[in-house]
């Protein structure tokens, strides 16, 4: 299936033979190859912690290589920096895209490639240069106005741009997707499309299966830091890919789809219920009801007001109109601090920024919560000790090593964390908001099982997933919501993926349409 | 493609004018809040005193306030990758004793002027490696910037030097007139000098915009491939210079150095430069900005003693308008992010 060293280097625009990366204690990577052609789209596959974010950071200078060579163009390299990397042609767009949002559009295209005339900048001429290079993308913006007033795709365009204007032959995209909605990604693979039929090699990082088997040509696999192989998308299929990254086959997957069928008792008392609570700019008011043992569904477009519900819901925002009930019983719920003494938990959207700390190890970042909740009387050693070690078994929280600093962890590791973190604290209502974003197949596994099987022991979940797919597997009912209005709810058992888009799309608009 | 373009050609279209104007100048903002205080001050003393806006008048905050000014534009440098610079003040009077020192043994002022400049670039540099090489703090690198100048300038004396070099004195004592009562001293000059060099710096060059970068975010600059370290260490020798430059002008000022001058005047100029709309967060504000800063700094002193009353005052309303300034700054921070 792969192909022969010689057949590899002749026409590969990097050649990446050998690599190994040691960190202390861990072989990041070891003995890897990767080859990228021009012309070619190139997506590099891999779980969480499998070596995909080291081997793009040897590519682009940010770590150096202990073994092995890096070839660009034919020539061999050593990057000693992001800098040698650009130089050489190999340009990097990153998750969290990496621009200066203070800055305006052109500047941030051309920062350190401005036209000067006389030694000093020429604005006329630099901006014009940018209008250029975004309008060889496809893209038209005012470029004076600050990157930061436009959306993370624009952003993203933008970034790829900047990376355009360097004339980079190989263009690195790290999980470009995550971020955007569906319309925007179309657009990110229009771009992309483009940029390989001008020969450049793309490299494409993501976590959406769809997505590799829509736009790449070719994908690249890793498994534990080593090269699992090389293989033309032609001939995998999705089920195969996902068994070459997890080294087993898929049963655990399948055995979730029964969730979403189970009968859920809706007589008694809801655990909690939402009755036209809103708040005048960010959400209009809603009623919204969490029976016990119940999972309920959020779903509709990014910035559909979902996260806003949510965050209502668990007291980050101060409801101004209507009222909560929890157990039949109207509360104030005007902090997280409030939610939390009332047995809501949140675990928030961005968890880098809002969710772990990252200075603090795995069981300092568990034990935070029940140590919220308990205020100042102390959490016993050996009880916290047996709550953290109880759930990174329960979790498969891998290292299994309560005291390594949380933010050395993958995405999907470090989202287990904050999911034990909320469990300790034995939650009468836990608030997941994009749990599985960013994470690969393996975490995102465990922790829709994980879901599945608290909510069948009685506890009440609310799922909020850009992946409607996972939505509709998990809860029994969807909430859906557009605009900063919910429009409706469904019960998943009576829609299937193309039922709830038709939903989001239409519901309410028929005389618009 | 086609898609890309319709898109955001839609998105592009729905900008009018006027918010045209806004979405790319939004960053002025604080700056023209700078300009309206400025001029409701000088409407407000006007009606109340009848008679105070003259020629002699502006010309004498210039004169009052130039090294306060340079001080100002070296803060920006800093304030803008997203540092401080507690040792100015100090360094300014150092390097004054230290000059008033060498002339009174003899040199010429030719050799001293340049001197005290490397000396306060020096001071800069040393704050700007703990920085950015030892991962100091701003605050506490820069804080020991300053303990070290203040020491300094009492090792040198305890007292006060008188100065009788004439190139120094005359750069104060000249008087370039105007007609009308408008005046200008060549220290005065100098300082303007410096608002357009460091405004330049910072418009027109890749060293400016890298500033700006860097202080928007870091991470990014770096990754952007731009040079975050040296970047960060010239902000830091530029404040020094000014710093160094401050010391020549103060001393002209008062023709005299005193291991004692200049304290506290960290943070006038630092408000001075809030004032005038630079984000202490980093990344935005302008050098023409902080002149205005100065400029209300040094209009609220002069109402102050128009008024007859206590100086003290002039620190209160300092203080009132740097909260007033801090909070506006932080209601449009928190209206753009919630708008994103």
């Amino acid at each position: 299936m792969s192909l022969t060293d010689e057949e590899m280097t002749s026409d590969a625009l990097v050649a990446m033979r050998g690599i190994t990366i040691q960190f202390p204690g861990v072989k990041a990577l070891d003995d890897v190859d990767l080859t990228l052609r021009g012309g070619e789209i190139h997506a590099l596959m891999g779980e969480n912690g499998a070596g995909k974010s080291t081997l793009i950071k040897a590519l682009t200078g940010e770590y150096a290589v202990d073994a092995g060579s890096i070839a660009v163009a034919g020539e061999q390299r050593v990057f000693h920096g992001t800098a040698d990397a650009q130089q050489a042609g190999v340009s990097t767009v990153y998750q969290e895209v990496n621009l200066c949002a203070n800055l305006s559009v052109g500047e941030n295209v051309m920062l350190g490639h401005e036209v000067r005339r006389a030694g000093r900048i020429d604005w006329r001429a630099t901006h014009r240069a940018a209008v250029g290079h975004l309008q060889n993308l496809g893209l038209r913006l005012d470029t004076r106005t600050a990157l930061g007033s436009h959306s993370i795709a624009v952003q993203q365009l933008v970034a790829i741009s900047r990376a355009m204007v360097t004339e980079a032959k190989v263009l690195v995209l790290d999980e470009p997707t995550s971020s955007l909605d569906r319309g925007e990604v179309q657009q990110l693979f229009a771009v992309m499309r483009d940029l390989r039929s001008r020969g450049v090699a793309v490299l494409f990082v993501t976590h959406f299966l769809d997505q590799v088997f829509e736009i790449s040509d070719r994908c690249t696999v890793l498994r534990n830091g080593r090269l699992v192989g090389d293989y033309p998308i032609d001939e995998l299929s999705p089920g195969r890919l996902v068994s070459l990254m997890l080294g087993r086959e898929l049963e655990d997957l399948a055995a979730l789809s029964g969730a979403s069928d189970r009968p859920v008792d809706r007589s008694g008392t809801p655990v909690v219920r939402m009755k036209g609570a809103g708040r005048k700019g960010l959400i209009e008011p809603a009623d919204v009801d969490v029976y016990p043992g119940e999972v309920v569904g959020i779903a509709g477009l990014l910035g559909s007001g979902r996260t806003e519900l949510a965050r209502v819901l668990a007291g980050a925002e101060h409801a101004d109109s209507g009222q909560i009930e929890v157990a039949g019983k109207a509360v104030r719920l005007n902090t997280p601090r409030h939610g939390i003494d009332h047995g809501i938990a949140y675990s928030p959207e961005d968890r880098r920024a809002e969710g772990i700390l990252g200075d603090l190890t795995v069981a300092e970042n568990i034990v935070l919560g029940i140590q919220a909740r308990r205020g100042w009387r102390k959490v016993r050693r050996s009880e916290q000790d047996a709550l953290v070690s109880e759930y990174i078994a329960a979790l498969g929280i891998r290292p299994a090593n309560p005291h390594v600093l949380i933010r050395n962890l993958s995405g999907g590791n470090q989202q287990k964390v904050l999911l034990a973190r909320w469990l300790a604290t034995a939650p009468a209502l836990l608030i997941l908001d994009e749990p599985t974003r960013g994470i690969d197949v393996g975490a995102k596994a465990d922790i829709q099982s994980k879901v599945a099987e608290l909510s069948e022991q009685g506890l009440s979940v609310v799922f909020i997933s850009s992946e409607l797919e996972e939505v509709l597997r998990l809860s029994q009912r969807i909430v859906v919501m557009r605009e900063h209005r919910k429009i409706g709810e469904l019960a998943s058992s009576e829609t299937d993926v193309d039922g709830l888009i038709d939903f989001i799309a239409h519901e309410g608009r028929e005389g618009a349409a | 493609m086609t898609s890309t373009q319709t898109v955001l050609t839609g998105e592009l279209r729905a900008v009018t004018r006027p918010h045209r104007f806004m979405a790319r100048h939004a960053s002025w903002i604080p700056v023209f809040a700078a300009v309206g205080i400025l001029v409701a001050m000088v409407v407000g003393a006007q009606l109340y005193f009848g008679k105070f806006l003259t020629p002699r008048l502006v010309s004498s905050i210039l004169l009052d306030n130039s090294y306060l000014l340079i001080l100002a534009v070296g803060m920006t440098f800093v304030i803008l990758t997203g540092g401080i610079d507690l040792s100015v003040g100090a360094v300014m009077s150092f390097t004054g004793m230290m000059g008033a020192s060498l002339l009174r043994q003899g040199l010429p002022s030719s050799v001293v002027a340049p001197t005290m400049l490397a000396t306060g670039a020096l001071i800069g540099l040393g704050v700007g490696v703990l920085v950015q090489y030892f991962d100091v703090q701003p605050f506490i690198a820069s804080l020991a910037g300053m303990f070290l100048a203040r020491g300094l300038g009492f090792v040198v004396s305890l007292n006060s030097i008188k100065v009788t070099d004439r190139p120094i004195l005359w750069l104060q004592g000249t008087r370039l007139q105007a007609g009308s009562g408008w005046y200008i001293t060549p220290t005065g000059i100098i300082a303007l000098l410096v608002v357009l060099v460091g405004a330049g710096l910072l418009a027109y060059t890749r060293f400016g915009r890298t500033v700006y970068a860097v202080g928007g975010n870091e991470q990014s600059a770096r990754l952007m491939g731009l040079p975050v370290a040296r970047t960060k260490l010239l902000a830091y020798v530029v404040s020094g210079t000014c710093a160094g430059l401050a010391g020549v002008i103060f001393t002209a000022y008062t023709g005299a150095a005193y291991p004692l001058n200049g304290i506290g005047t960290e943070l006038d100029t630092i408000a001075a430069v809030v004032i005038g709309g630079t984000l202490l967060t980093g990344g935005s504000g302008f050098v023409v900005g902080s002149m205005i800063g100065v400029f209300v700094y040094g209009m609220i002193k002069t109402i102050i003693n128009f008024l007859g009353v206590d100086q003290s005052w002039t620190r209160i309303t300092i203080g009132a308008l740097l909260l007033l300034f801090v909070v506006v700054q932080r209601l449009i921070v928190a209206r753009s992010a919630r708008r994103r």
